[in-house]
């Protein structure tokens, strides 16, 4: 009887799960979807499902119109530099708070997350200018730049955590063994945080591939990413419901891959701390 | 050389003072234990040796030289940790070279060192395994293969046994001392268990709050202990510490009597009592009497074959040239 309560239960527990995965990737689903689609079924009305003529076509006119690796190559360098400066960074300011704490570690690790509250919109204004002053408006380093400041807090969150976990006692031992600062980092306490900092540079790169407020507002054509390849598509006037599908779906490919390909990575470094 | 002086020492945490100035020499091979109840400061002085913590006050000497501005790594110390701190993402192999990686030794010298420090271990079989396939007498082992390679001026154990099950504890006491005998190195090492303390050291520094109570060979704490904390923290089981009318006859205000030192017989005695727990342990028995009217309960030791059972009436006499006299400020009366 017992155990025809749980495997009831169990059931739907596993309902509810899926009806929320689809929930929550029904956008990309459509997204997708629609990217194969004329622009006319595009917007028919009731939808079409998957019974409509499939289409290469949106992906051939986004191609011709715009220069998709062009806008890829900002995306890998953008996502990319500002996560290796990032975690050049974050090492050792997360190693640091996290086995050499003073009484106001706690208060600087809140005030850096505090950052991440305030409404971008907030600070466009004076960054916009200093972009202007050093001349690093719609510039690849610039971007970089103001990626990696963003997204410092949670990495070094997130490595603090991790670091928090490995015990005190065997970076002692390296000290005893001889170990210099450096050596105790690189040998010692990197390689066994591995496993967290992959996760974050997974997640950061995952952030700074979707973020779109700065890099929409900071460049226009040289440095422009894979979001404003998007964002170019999505026009007030006309039918081009297909095209934005299309070019969003080939946007969001490569991080989807990337992501799937390290969910696992992902889902434990997100939760670690949290569960055992 | 392995030479360690300790000149007013004090270490404070915030507001909080964990070791009130103190002396202590330590010298050139001797196996040294700190011992004491959780608390008292023995780790603390053990790291404040390794340079782990920064000494308040005071200055710690190793081989003459002023240590307050060595960092750890270049003290020439080496140190086994109560969780051995092995190097996880490393093979043994690795682990026990890495204080040879770190001093910049060359790959043959390391191998060499490296393979002779796992045959005095036996852990030969397990160089290429990590520390997470291993046993915890084996990871042990490996925490002293990598204090050993490095031929340190002294090695540091903090509570290295205390994680091993009671068989384990016991070989590994033997291995520690062997070591010692064959090394001849310094060797400073904490614990709160005085058997292994009474088993293993050369000398004995028994430690309450910060405080030395007394230093001395395992023999002169358990002869003549200094007051009645080391008198009590010293031998196993406990002496008797009796109080009183009996302690007044002796001029003293309380008397002390070991276990070992009171002989048991059914018929007539100095004391007596009444048979409570019994502790058989084969060899010997620890008989616990009640009703004596001397204190709540006196232990005695007897041979393991002696027959009381409980609620036998028995009588216990003291060895008079045993009975340790302490006066009114828990002082050792000599």
């Amino acid at each position: 009887m017992a155990r025809s309560v749980t495997t009831q239960r169990k059931s739907f527990n596993t309902l509810i799960a899926w009806i929320i995965g689809l929930l929550l990737f029904f956008p990309i689903l459509w997204t997708i979807l629609t990217s194969f689609k004329t622009e006319a079924q595009a917007i028919a009305d009731p939808p079409v499902w998957f019974f409509f003529d499939w289409t290469l076509e949106n992906y051939r006119v986004v191609q011709e119109r715009s220069n998709y690796s062009r806008f890829l190559w900002n995306s890998i360098i953008i996502a990319g530099g500002s996560t290796i400066l990032g975690m050049i960074i974050a090492i050792p300011a997360a190693w640091s708070m996290a086995f050499v704490p003073s009484r106001r570690t706690k208060d600087i690790l809140l005030w850096m997350l505090s950052t991440k509250m305030l409404p971008a919109v907030g600070v466009l204004y004076p960054i916009y200018l200093i972009f202007i002053q050093f001349g690093l408006l719609d510039t690849r380093v610039g971007l970089t730049i103001v990626l990696m400041l963003i997204n410092l807090p949670i990495m070094i969150w997130m490595l603090y955590t991790y670091f928090k976990e490995i015990p005190g006692e065997i970076l002692e031992a390296a000290r005893m063994d001889g170990a210099g600062l450096k050596e105790e980092i690189l040998y010692v306490l990197t390689p066994m945080a591995i496993p967290g900092i992959a996760s974050t540079i997974l997640l950061n790169i995952i952030l700074a591939w979707n973020e779109a407020f700065w890099t929409l507002n900071l460049t226009a054509a040289r440095a422009a990413p894979l979001t404003a390849f998007i964002a170019s598509y999505s026009s007030p006037e006309g039918l081009f419901y297909a095209k934005l599908s299309a070019a969003s779906t080939m946007a969001i490919a490569p991080i989807l891959i990337l992501g799937w390909f390290s969910q696992k990575q992902l889902v434990r470094g997100l939760t670690f701390g949290a569960v055992k | 050389m392995g030479q360690i002086v300790l000149e007013q020492v004090t270490k404070s945490f915030g507001e909080v003072t964990v070791i009130p100035p103190l002396d202590l020499t330590i010298k050139d091979g001797e196996f040294t234990v700190f011992v004491g109840p959780s608390g008292c400061g023995k780790s603390t002085l053990l790291r404040l040796i390794a340079g782990l913590e920064d000494v308040s006050s005071g200055e710690i000497r190793i081989d003459g030289r002023p240590s307050a501005s060595i960092p750890p790594a270049k003290r020439g110390l080496a140190m086994v940790f109560q969780s051995y701190a092995l190097y996880p993402h490393m093979t043994v192999r690795k682990n026990i070279a890495f204080p040879l990686r770190m001093a910049g030794l060359d790959r043959a010298e390391q191998d060499r060192r490296v393979e002779q420090a796992a045959a005095v271990l036996n852990l030969t079989d397990y160089l290429d395994r990590r520390p997470g396939q291993l046993s915890g007498g084996q990871r042990q082992r490996v925490a002293i293969g990598r204090a050993i390679v490095r031929e340190p001026a002294a090695f540091l154990f903090d509570e290295p046994l205390s994680n091993l099950d009671a068989a384990l504890r016991v070989g590994m006491r033997l291995e520690i001392s062997e070591l010692h005998n064959r090394l001849k190195t310094t060797m400073i090492y904490v614990t709160h268990d005085q058997v292994e303390a009474m088993t293993m050291a050369d000398k004995i520094v028994v430690l309450r709050a910060g405080h030395i109570e007394q230093v001395g060979s395992p023999l002169e704490l358990y002869r003549a202990p200094r007051n009645l904390f080391v008198a009590g923290f010293i031998g196993s089981p406990k002496m008797n510490l009796i109080e009183g009318a009996e302690a007044a006859k002796h001029n003293a205000t309380t008397i002390g009597i070991r276990p070992e030192h009171i002989s048991i017989s059914a018929e007539d005695g100095r004391w007596s009592g009444v048979v409570g727990v019994s502790e058989h342990l084969g060899s010997d028995t620890f008989f616990h009497v009640h009703k004596t009217g001397l204190a709540e309960s006196i232990t005695v030791r007897a041979d393991g074959e002696v027959g009381f059972k409980h609620g036998d009436p028995i009588h216990m006499t003291p060895r008079a040239d045993m009975i340790h006299r302490f006066d009114d400020k828990g002082l050792r009366i000599a």
